[in-house]
């Protein structure tokens, strides 16, 4: 470890990699919970929803242009948004799994709310100024995002049978997914020895509590940890991304060079 | 303008002289431009005016949301998706404000969604139209709510002060917006012949229907009297689309685009523009929900409601189960 840490071209790649990992989860997630507009159960969601795509997106500018900044190849965030194609994009897989009911859509972000929580709290300590800055920004809006996903599973969680049924659907659903945030590869160690990031597992007690606590007081159970689905931090996704990007890309892939 | 020919109930309108003291009273502080607040008398006509109007307002603002929403997800940069989630996100807000202010007449956000879904009440007849291309997102921000800047302005000096403090702030937002479109605009038409050509072809498709936001010409019209001596409504349809051809004009020529109007011609006896009539069966038609998009966005608006009813029993549900809960620690407290 200590040899590769010293090589920066390495240090460089893997920076990248992680950049570019939570800046396609924000941009994919804020695609998906930007499907919603206009069509949401209650006025109140449909603002709240593209509130939250809203910092998704920006956080996404945010990532996607250190991302550019530290590849040094001249690629802006939008460049990087919309002109790679999918196995080239590292978001986790929870974030493309679509919509579903309104159910899926908050059980899906509170799993990554959660994490994400702790992710961005951890990387406010970052080595990496730059880092730790963007990290800052965006705790404050995650926080927010947390309370309410949070609240919201609580609350369908403990209504009426119908929403209890459908929230613990959509949490069996979802929980293959989740394994993904934890796992970790020789790039995370790259960027865990230089205290860059944090260790993924180390997140995992921390989102474990806040995880049980939440469907503890929402009367659903925590289902097993069977197999769990990976692959999107190395580029291999689902049939659903591609058709995410076909529609994200559209214009910028229909008219190359135009400005907008 | 997001509310069209709302119905007073008048059959015509009548003097200080004809009205009971109660109501010439309240006539009397309208003529001298008070304002009037929820819980004080008003006249049945006035109070269902102001619910149709205002809930068509509100109806069109949350419609509103769907045809722009519609190219959320294809925006072309990660700027252009921020500004318009943020925009659409404005128009919910609006949505939230509008449905306030008309609950304070004395009618439900759940009456008003019956309302609307039932096709009882009617929202603008604009957004019954398709968005086609990317240029429509700009030619929607600059027209249409251009258009709609040309109502609310006037609205916020509305006799009934929640529908005129809303307004205000409203109005604010609708500014940033139709700057917002022109921009989108401006970028494209210096761009290539393909995105000029598309910025065009927005502006020939959304000219007329933008134009027929006022509505007909409503200087015959009972209700339009009513209205404005109740001072709900300051101007005539006809005042209000002269106001903003002569201002949309000069602007469509700055973008170096052709207004779809072959009369179209500067007046200067009047000092403003000549120009064609809107095809006014066409209106009546989108009204009577002929419009190319009337299914789909009735449709989007029940299939969210009914699709969603589920969430709205699970919150209510739970929040009888807290109350039953608090009530029943107390009662073993005591």
């Amino acid at each position: 470890m200590a040899t590769a840490a010293l090589d920066p071209a390495a240090r460089q790649a893997a920076l990248l990699e992680f950049l570019l990992r939570i800046g396609d989860n924000t941009l994919i997630l804020g695609h998906r919970v930007s499907e919603w507009c206009g069509h949401s159960p209650a006025l109140e969601e449909d603002i709240a929803l593209a509130n939250t795509a809203l910092d998704l997106i920006g956080q996404t500018q945010l990532w996607l242009g250190l991302a550019g900044e530290v590849e040094g190849k001249g690629r802006s965030a939008d460049d990087l948004a919309y002109l790679r194609d999918g196995y080239e994009f590292r978001n986790i897989l929870l974030v493309e799994r679509p919509n579903g009911d309104f159910g899926k859509t908050l059980m899906r972000q509170f799993l990554f709310d959660a994490w994400h929580y702790l992710l961005l709290k951890a990387l406010k300590g970052s080595s990496d100024t730059r880092i730790a800055e963007i990290a800052e920004k965006a705790f404050k809006e995650v926080s927010y995002h947390l309370d309410r996903s949070r609240d919201l599973v609580i609350r369908l969680g403990d209504g009426t049978a119908e929403s209890h049924r459908r929230m613990q659907e959509a949490l069996d659903e979802l929980w293959p997914f989740t394994g993904e945030m934890f796992m970790s590869d020789a790039l995370d160690a790259e960027l865990v020895e230089a205290g860059i990031v944090p260790a993924p597992e180390s997140l995992k007690a921390g989102w474990d509590e806040i995880v049980a606590e939440t469907l503890a007081e929402g009367t659903l159970k925590k289902p097993a940890d069977g197999y769990m689905h990976k692959g999107g931090r190395r580029g291999v996704h689902t049939e659903h991304l591609g058709f995410i990007l076909s529609e994200m890309q559209f214009l910028q892939r229909a008219y190359p060079g135009a400005t907008w | 303008m997001y509310a069209q020919m709302v119905k007073t109930d008048a059959a015509r309108v009548r003097s200080l002289d004809e009205m009971d003291p109660v109501e010439r009273a309240f006539q009397e502080r309208i003529d001298a431009g008070q304002k009037i607040e929820p819980k004080e008398w008003m006249p049945e006509g006035y109070r269902k005016t102001l619910v149709r109007q205002i809930s068509q307002h509100a109806h069109s603002e949350i419609v509103g949301q769907l045809p722009e929403g519609n190219w959320i997800t294809r925006a072309p940069t990660l700027e252009r998706k921020a500004i318009l989630l943020a925009k659409v996100q404005d128009e919910a807000g609006h949505g939230l404000y509008l449905y306030c202010a008309a609950e304070t007449l004395g009618i439900s956000r759940d009456e008003m969604y019956a309302q609307l879904h039932s096709g009882k009440a009617k929202y603008s007849s604009i957004f019954n139209y398709p968005t086609l291309t990317w240029a429509d997102i700009g030619a929607i921000g600059w027209l249409v709510d251009g258009a709609a800047i040309m109502n609310q302005v006037p609205l916020q000096r509305c006799s009934y002060g929640p529908y005129a403090r809303a307004m205000v702030r409203i109005c604010k937002e609708e500014s940033f917006h139709q700057r917002q479109g022109y921009d989108v605009l401006m970028k494209m038409v210096k761009g290539t012949p393909a995105q000029k050509a598309m910025v065009q072809d927005a502006l020939n498709r959304w000219w007329w229907p933008s134009l027929m936001m006022f509505g007909p010409s409503d200087d015959a019209s009972v209700h339009s009297a009513q209205s404005m001596a109740w001072k709900i409504k300051q101007n005539s349809n006809d005042e209000l689309r002269q106001k903003f051809v002569d201002q949309t004009v000069p602007q469509a020529k700055y973008l170096g685009l052709t207004v779809p109007d072959p009369d179209l011609k500067w007046n200067e006896e009047k000092g403003g523009y000549d120009f064609g009539e809107p095809d006014w069966e066409e209106f009546f038609n989108v009204i009577a929900g002929n419009g190319p998009c009337n299914a789909e966005r009735l449709n989007a608006r029940k299939k969210a409601w009914d699709d969603g009813a589920w969430f709205r029993d699970g919150l209510t549900a739970h929040a009888e189960k807290v109350s039953d809960r608090r009530t029943a620690a107390k009662i073993a407290a005591e």
